[in-house]
Order: structure tokens, then C-alpha cells, then sequence
């Protein structure tokens, strides 16, 4: 190591050190997150902060819809009882449902015995004696229907028919159907259905995962238990948000390692090939891995905490810093020369910046957050090119003579000049593309970041549908002080929600009131209820000339005076139940107080899409009586709301770029002091950007928001290219495009790669920016001046 | 409790008209398979041991050859079930429930029968009933008497009498001793 006995290179490595060794603590310090608060606005509106508390907390993120398929429906149905029942003896599931009725003995039981405390028909009216002989009427009419026989075992306990009204109003739509062995299926029969809903949220991945492992070893436990069965073997398919997580994990982790494995031998090799030495080789990487850590430590310093979406795009934008050191070493590598380009360098720095600085103003964190991370980890790699690594290169440094490639390249971009009419050309064609496109260009749907394959979302969409799971797309949010004023607001939209109902603007709607009434509701009805020998009176009266007496009823004037003497319901009470976890996943505690959630069921007769006006102006009329509630009732598309707020981003996010653009411009003007020279820098650029999002749009790729960071890196990694071409105001030298062409080459290998990605993200950011960097250089050489004239193209 | 109520529900439904035709259980049961249909008005009372009179109810029934009955009462109050392949539909005060008689594997084996009996599908009906025919031609009564114990829980005999191919009384009698009586009017065609 001589080199180091110069001083320079001491105080440059000493410098590094500290940096690093700075960088390091910082980053160590940092807190790192994966969970979807990434997509929260920095100043969220309420609908959007519960949006994000819905799809990383809410019941449906802890769905697990399972299918067992395969063997015969005896198998699959004695598979699915063993299945559920080492299921619910585990305490990661909060509910295990696989239609067998276990839950619903003790179901109908606790709301037999407290239905006097739940119905809501229960008022001091429902209890004169009008109304007990207009209740009993109902009941003989009742009698009287094919469907009486539900009512005859309850007439002498329940003759005002308050079980009947309950469980009428409980009815959900869309079980799945039960087969002959008692466990839901689907409708062909083949597939055995259950339904899980895990304790942990489905943000928490890790425990999804361990509870995807729960029923993967039951249900190996429930198959091995089993005589061979006929038919096929026996299958378990799972699906649902906390799967998809777990997948999308797994799919990632294992496409980015094979990527980036892969990534790593082929550019190592074409340095290697390049520098012919191993210590270069290393060297060229210190600009790379310094960035990476001052990028992740200045969105540390910046944002509090690093998300992991920042980590992974940010280290492929970072790829622009290896291309610094190709430069260096390929065009000079002693400090005499790097003065000569040096200026060109950070004239493509500047521009990179200019790019990325206009992420900064993204509402979206993740966006700013990777603005930050490119702006600090580009420049921390030219820095480090620019100041330690000539310093460290070996004195005895001989680069391979490129100087023969140069050449014949020299030769090839000049004669590729001849075909510059091209370029305006397929610019032209591309736009016409593009206009023609225009509406069906970006995808706005958040669902098109989701990495999970189509297969996996096909399997999701049937056992969806063959269940009936709620989507839960629609809610109606209310807060309280407490649980119980938040049952209070809760019940006071009752009749606005029932009158929309009747409207036809929601097919139904449930609350936690339902099952939980407030402690008020509770006392009022229990009131209603009038003490033993008031109630035989009043039942007396009621019941004169009607077929059924009032002496058949001592069983009723019990139960009355049993209720009444009844402690008040609570949640504790309703422990073994089914309905204590309906009554968790709609009243939900927060720091402020209490929150219940009504979900609304939307109108099958208008293809479930929901009046979200109507229902929002019926809210907010309903709304102003709601003294005591600490905000107003909140109407919630989840669907609606996700996509709107992806949108938002992705205009935004198009805004912010074509401000960057405008800034790129704006510097190359201010240094370049030629617009002529300015607009051969921005052609190449401009004609690769269109030409790579219009051959995306006729392969019938929408856009997302990663093509469009795709898109930023073609211009900052493009604009080293550009301005190389730019100014040496002709063809550059020979070295310059041997430079240039390993800096392609490096750049096409790993992004091209990313394109080979199943997951979207990474796939979006490969396919725009490896050809994109490709068709950059090839329209730089095309629109170079040639050798002797210095004509612009049209 | 629902399989015993839906049970109840097709055996009255069983109520249909049939068009004249030539007597004997072979030719009752060709001349109920040649039924394409129609509709008829139905009174029904039933006695129930908890009830100190009997409660009666009226409307029209409708056939709709070969799997769709329809039973519209008007009093006591109106009310629609729809008995269409293998879905039941009640429709009573603006709320309509819908069930898959899959899911209720003992209704779905009595609805059967009474659609067997229906189509004169003597073969399926057999299965589940030891079926025994009295009278005559004028004055014909079809006694079903389950064979199927899950059947014979909620169900002791179910007799069907009429003239010629007129189904004119069906009567259900219930395993806890309750019974209803349907008296069936003339086809109205």
C-alpha cells in the first residue's frame, strides 16, 4: 500500500473515515419501518388517517380465507373440522369459521337471554297494553306464515316475538353454503372454505407469517390423521391481506437477493474485465456504499424514521455512483486529468440534484423520502470519486488500453450520425403514441403496486366471492370519549342509516350498538320493561278474545322480571360467543377514547358501488345533533379513498418531475450559457424518455408511479452522457466513449434485470430505465455533430 | 328448527292442482306428471296445542311445471314463498330471506319428495315414504309416511286427497302432535 504514504491520500482517507464512521452512527441510530404509514400523507385528513388504521389494523387485514381442495367432500369436510378445531385451540386466531355450528348454540342463547337488554323495539309503547296485544297479534300472524314453526318452540317464553326481530336484523348476507358433512364449500362442492382472523394486525408480517405456519402444520396434522382418501391429494390454498404481505415479502426477498447476486457477478466482471484488477474493482464500489449510508442517514436526520420502499429504490438510483468511477478511471485516473471532466461530472451532478430536489415536495413520504436519499447519496459517491479515489489508486494503475474500442466506437457514433433523421422521427411517432394513449397511459390504482402475482389475486377474487367475506369497502367512523359514548353516537345514526335503507343508497349496515348497546340504551329499555304483576295486568288485558291466553304465559312474565334484575351487558359478558368479535372489530380503542365502526353494505342492485354524496349529506344532517361526539360521523370508501390517494400522488409526482425538468434546464442554461448547447444536452434525453413510455404504452404497460422514478433516472443517469457529447462540442474522445459505453453497459445490466421482475415495482424501474439509458447514449451519438459540420437536428 | 319449518313450508307447497285424468296409484301418478300447471286459491287452518283456537290463513297457490311453487297469502298478512329448484324465498314485511336447500340436507330430502310427487315420480318418492292410496277415483287419499327417521322427527303422516288429478286437501300432521289442514279451491284456467 504505497500510495499511502502520500500525504494527500492520508488526509483524504482520514477525512473518509470520519465521514463514514459519522454516517454509520447516524444510520445506526435511525429507526427503520416497513408498514403502510410509508403511504400517509405528511398532513392527513381524518379519512386518510383511518384509511391507513384500516389496512394496517383494521379486521380485514387479519382475514386469512382458506380452501381445502382436492381428496373426497367427506375428506375435505373431516379435514376442515380437524383443521378448525387445532385452529381455535390457538391463541394467535381470534376467530376460526368453518361453518360447523359451534358458536351458534351459545350465539342464540346469549341473545335470547339478553333480548330484552338488544332489541330495539323494546320502549315503553312496545310494552302498554296496545302495544303487547299488537305485539302478540303479530306473533299469531306469525303462527299463521310457512315460516310460524321458527316462532312456535319461543311463543310461551317470547311472546312478543323480540328473538324473531333479532335475529332478523342479524341475518347476514352471503354465507357460504354448507354440504351434506355441516362445513361451508363452495358452490361447485369442491373446495372446503374456512375463515381465519388472526389476533395480530395485518401489518405485523412476522406473526402472519407465524400464523400462515399454524395452519400450514395443522393442516398437515389433519391430512396425515386421515385414512388415504380417493381422489387426488389434499390441498390447502390460503389467501387474504396478511398472505399477501407474507408473500409479497418472500417474493421480494428472494427476487431482489437473485437479482441483485446476479446484478452484482455480471457488472463485477465487466469492470473486471475493464480495470483488470481486483483492488480497482473494490475501489469503484467505495463511492456506492459511502452514498448508500449518507443517503439512509440524511432521510434518517430528515424524517425521523427510514422506510424500507426508500431503501430499495433509493440503492438502485444509487447505481448512478458507479458510473462516477468508470468515468474516473476509464477517462483518467491520475489528478491531472480528472480537471478536464471533472466540470462535466458535476455539471451532471447538478442536474441529478436538480431532478431529485423536486421529489423534496412530495406530499407522498415515500417520494421526499427518496428525493433525500438521491440527493445526499449522489453527491456523498461524486464527492468520494471525486476526492478519494484518486487518492487511493494504486500508483502502478494500468487501466487496459480502451483507447482501440474508443476508436472503433468513434467510428460507429460517427457513423450513426447519418441516421440522426431517425431520432426525430421515433420522437414524433412516440409522441403521436402518447397523445393517442393519453387516457389509458397511467394506472392510478394503488392495487397496481401490489407485487402480488395475478395468480395469487385470481385465488383471492374466487374464495372471496365463494364466501361472501366482507370487503368492508364502505364504513361509517364515529369517535367517543370512551367505548360507551362512542355506542352513543353509534346508535344515534340508526335512523339516519335506516332511512337510507329504505332509500335503496345501502343494501344494510352494522354496529357494535347492535350487539353492545350503550350503557344508557341498556337501562332505557330494561325500564320499559314493567315489574311482574304490572306486566301479568297489562298481558291480561292485552291478550282478551285472542287464541292465546295469558295464562300460557308464566314462562314470559319470568324472563321479564329476570331481565330486569339483570346486570348491565358488556363485552366481558360476551366472551365464547361469535358476537364478541364482531363487537371487537367495530369498537376499537385509540389514545384519544373509543371508535365504532359501521360497515355499510352497498346496494347489490347498483353493482355494489355506493351514493357516497347521498350517504355523506344524510351524515352531515345527522351530524349536527351529535353534541357530545368529538367529531363528526366520518363516511369511508376504502377503495375510493386508497386509489384517490395514490392518484394524488402520481399527479403530483408527474408535476414535481416536469418542475424538475424545467430545474435541469434552468441549471444546464446558467452553466452552459448556450442554448444551442443546452438543447443538444436535453434532446437525447427528452427523445429517450418519450420513446421508452411510448413503446411501454404499446405493449400495453400502464405507468405507475415507479416508471415515473424510472424516468428520473434517465435523465440523471443520462445526463452524464449528454453532456459529455455536449461539451467537447463534437464526437468525444475515443476513452470518453469507452467510458461511456461501461457506464451503459453497467447501467443495462443491472436495471435490465429489475425488468425480469415478477414484482411490479422493480419491473416498472427496469424496463424504463435500461433501455432508457440505452436509447440516451445511442441518441447522443446520433445527434452529435459529425466530424466537420456542426448541424443541429430538426 | 329451520329444517322442520322448511319441511313444513314444501309439503304445503305440495298443494298444486292436476288436471283431470283416469284413476289407480300407476295413473295418479302419470296424471300429476302430466300436470304442466297453474293456479288454484288455498285456505289454510292450523291447530296448535299452544293455542286455544285455530289460526287460519288464505291466498293462491302456484305451479309452475316442473320445479316452481309459489305460495301467496293474503291473509293474515301478505306474504310470498318461492320454492324455485333448490332455493327457498320468503318475502314478509320488505324483508326477503333466501335459502339454498343444500344447506338443509333433511328439508331438502322432504322437498324432494313432494316435487316426486308433484313430477309423479313415484321411484323418488318411495325412497323416503311408504306411500298408501285409499278411496276412489272420485275420492282418492295418497297417505305419505316417512321412512326416513330424520324425516319422521318433525313429521308423522302427510295425506294428500283429492278427485281424479285435483289435488283438493293436503294435511300435514306434526311428530308433537300439531297439525294444519289446506283446503284447495277449483283450478282457475
Amino acid at each position: 500500500m504505497s500510495w499511502l504514504r502520500r500525504p494527500r491520500a492520508r488526509l483524504a482517507l482520514a477525512v473518509w473515515i470520519a465521514l463514514v464512521a459519522v454516517l454509520a452512527a447516524i444510520v445506526a441510530r435511525s429507526h427503520f419501518t416497513a408498514d403502510m404509514s410509508v403511504f400517509l400523507p405528511r398532513e392527513p385528513t381524518p379519512e386518510q388517517r383511518l384509511l391507513v388504521e384500516q389496512l394496517r389494523e383494521g379486521m380485514v387485514s387479519r382475514l386469512i380465507l382458506v380452501g381445502v381442495e382436492g381428496g373426497d367432500a367427506k375428506a375435505r369436510a373431516e379435514t376442515s373440522r380437524r383443521l378448525a378445531a387445532s385452529l381455535r385451540a390457538d391463541a394467535r386466531f381470534a376467530s376460526v369459521n368453518n361453518g360447523e355450528t359451534t358458536h351458534l348454540q351459545a350465539d342464540q342463547r346469549w341473545l335470547f337471554d339478553n333480548r330484552y337488554a338488544l332489541s330495539p323495539r323494546v320502549t315503553p309503547a312496545h310494552f302498554s297494553e296496545a302495544g303487547l296485544r299488537s305485539a302478540l297479534q303479530d306473533t299469531l300472524d306469525f303462527l299463521a306464515s310457512p315460516a310460524g314453526l321458527l316462532a312456535k318452540p319461543l311463543v310461551t317464553r317470547d311472546p312478543t316475538g323480540e328473538m324473531i326481530s333479532l335475529l332478523q336484523g342479524l341475518a347476514s348476507s352471503g354465507q357460504p353454503q354448507r354440504d351434506e358433512h355441516g362445513v361451508w364449500t363452495s358452490r361447485d362442492g369442491d373446495t372446503a372454505l374456512l375463515v381465519l382472523l388472526t389476533r395480530a394486525s395485518g401489518a405485523d408480517i412476522d406473526a402472519q407469517e407465524a400464523a400462515m405456519a399454524a395452519v400450514r402444520a395443522a393442516f398437515d396434522a389433519a391430512r396425515a390423521a386421515l385414512p388415504p382418501a380417493p381422489g387426488s391429494a389434499l390441498r390447502l390454498e390460503m389467501t387474504g391481506p396478511g398472505v399477501f404481505s407474507v408473500e409479497s415479502r418472500d417474493t421480494i426477498k428472494s427476487e431482489v437477493s437473485r437479482i441483485a447476486t446476479l446484478g452484482t457477478v455480471l457488472v463485477a466482471t465487466l469492470l473486471l474485465l475493464v480495470y483488470r484488477s481486483p483492488t480497482v474493482l473494490l475501489l469503484s464500489l467505495l463511492p456506492m456504499i459511502t452514498g448508500a449510508l449518507a443517503g439512509i442517514a440524511a432521510v434518517g436526520l430528515g424524517f425521523g424514521t427510514v422506510h424500507g420502499l426508500t431503501l430499495g429504490f433509493g440503492t438502485t438510483l444509487i447505481g448512478e455512483a458507479v458510473d462516477y468511477a468508470i468515468y474516473l478511471f476509464v477517462q483518467g485516473g491520475s489528478g491531472r486529468e480528472i480537471r478536464q471532466f471533472w466540470p462535466t461530472i458535476r455539471l451532471g451532478l447538478l442536474t441529478s440534484i436538480a431532478g431529485f430536489i423536486a421529489l423534496f415536495f412530495s406530499g407522498f413520504p415515500g417520494l421526499a423520502q427518496l428525493g433525500v436519499y438521491s440527493v445526499a447519496g449522489i453527491t456523498v459517491a461524486a464527492l468520494t470519486t471525486r476526492y478519494l479515489l484518486p487518492a487511493l489508486l494504486p500508483e502502478n494503475f494500468r487501466l487496459r488500453d480502451v483507447t482501440p474500442v474508443g476508436r472503433r466506437l468513434a467510428a460507429l457514433a460517427a457513423a450513426s450520425t447519418r441516421l440522426r433523421w431517425l431520432v426525430p422521427v421515433l420522437a414524433i411517432a412516440a409522441v403521436a403514441v402518447l397523445v393517442v394513449k393519453r387516457d389509458s397511459l397511467w394506472n392510478s390504482e394503488l392495487f397496481a403496486l401490489s407485487p402480488v402475482p395475478a395468480a395469487a389475486q385470481e385465488l383471492d377474487l374466487r374464495l372471496r366471492a365463494e364466501m361472501g367475506a366482507p370487503d368492508s369497502r364502505y364504513l361509517v367512523v364515529v369517535t367517543g370519549a370512551d367505548a360507551d359514548a362512542a355506542l352513543r353516537a353509534a346508535e344515534r345514526l340508526a335512523p339516519t342509516l335506516d332511512a337510507l335503507r329504505e332509500q335503496g343508497v345501502l343494501d344494510g349496515w352494522d354496529s357494535p350498538a347492535r350487539y353492545l348497546p350503550s350503557l344508557a340504551t341498556q337501562q332505557a329499555r330494561l325500564a320499559a320493561v314493567p315489574d311482574r304483576a304490572e306486566l301479568e295486568r297489562r298481558l291480561n288485558v292485552a291478550a282478551a278474545g285472542l287464541p292465546l291466553s295469558a295464562s300460557r304465559l308464566t314462562p314470559f312474565l319470568d324472563d321479564a322480571e329476570a331481565a330486569r334484575a339483570r346486570p348491565p351487558l358488556t363485552r366481558a359478558g360476551m366472551e365464547g360467543t361469535s358476537l364478541a368479535m364482531a363487537v371487537d372489530a367495530m369498537l376499537l380503542s385509540t389514545d384519544q377514547g373509543a371508535r365504532a365502526l359501521l360497515p355499510l353494505r352497498a346496494p347489490a342492485a347498483k353493482d355494489h358501488v355506493m351514493d357516497a354524496a347521498r350517504v355523506r349529506a344524510a351524515l352531515a344532517q345527522a351530524g349536527v345533533a351529535q353534541a357530545e361526539v368529538m367529531g363528526e360521523p366520518l363516511f369511508l370508501d376504502l377503495k375510493h379513498e386508497s386509489d384517490a390517494l395514490y392518484a394524488g400522488y402520481l399527479d403530483e409526482a408527474i408535476t414535481l418531475s416536469l418542475g424538475g425538468a424545467a430545474a435541469v434546464v434552468l441549471i444546464l442554461l446558467l452553466f452552459q450559457r448556450s442554448p444551442r448547447r443546452v438543447w443538444r444536452a436535453c434532446a437525447p434525453l427528452v427523445a429517450a424518455v418519450l420513446v421508452v413510455c411510448a413503446g411501454l404504452a404499446l405493449a400495453g404497460e400502464q405507468l405507475i408511479l415507479l416508471h415515473l422514478v424510472g424516468m428520473l433516472l434517465i435523465v440523471a443517469v443520462g445526463s452524464n452522457y449528454t453532456l459529455f457529447f455536449a461539451a467537447e462540442d463534437g464526437m468525444p474522445d475515443p476513452r470518453t466513449l469507452a467510458s461511456l459505453l461501461v457506464a451503459t453497459l453497467t447501467t443495462v445490466s443491472g436495471f435490465g434485470l429489475l425488468a425480469v421482475s415478477q414484482v411490479p415495482v422493480l419491473h416498472a424501474i427496469g424496463i424504463t430505465v435500461g433501455p432508457g439509458a440505452l436509447l440516451s447514449l445511442a441518441f447522443c451519438a446520433m445527434l452529435s455533430p459529425a466530424r466537420r459540420d456542426g448541424g443541429q437536428p430538426g | 328448527m329451520i329444517p322442520r319449518l322448511l319441511a313444513t313450508l314444501a309439503l304445503l307447497l305440495a298443494a298444486a292442482p292436476a288436471p283431470a285424468a283416469g284413476w289407480g296409484l300407476e295413473q295418479l301418478m302419470a296424471t300429476l306428471a302430466d300436470n304442466r300447471g297453474g293456479r288454484v286459491s288455498f285456505v289454510e287452518t292450523r291447530y296448535m296445542a299452544l293455542l286455544d283456537a285455530p289460526i287460519e290463513s288464505s291466498g293462491e297457490l302456484v305451479y309452475v311445471a316442473p320445479s316452481r311453487l309459489e305460495r301467496h297469502t293474503v291473509k293474515p298478512r301478505p306474504e310470498t314463498m318461492v320454492l324455485d329448484g333448490n332455493t327457498l324465498q320468503l318475502s314478509r314485511e320488505g324483508q326477503t330471506h333466501t335459502v339454498r336447500l343444500r344447506d338443509y340436507p333433511e328439508a331438502a330430502a322432504l322437498i324432494d319428495s313432494i316435487r316426486a310427487t308433484l313430477a309423479g315420480d313415484r321411484a323418488a318418492l318411495e325412497k323416503t315414504y311408504a306411500l298408501k292410496l285409499s278411496g276412489g277415483a272420485e275420492r282418492w287419499a295418497l297417505d305419505l309416511l316417512p321412512a326416513d327417521p330424520a324425516v319422521a322427527r318433525l313429521v308423522s303422516r302427510i295425506r294428500l286427497a283429492g278427485n281424479n288429478g285435483e289435488v283438493r286437501e293436503v294435511d300435514i300432521f306434526q311428530a308433537d302432535g300439531d297439525r294444519s289442514m289446506m283446503r284447495i279451491g277449483k283450478p282457475q284456467r
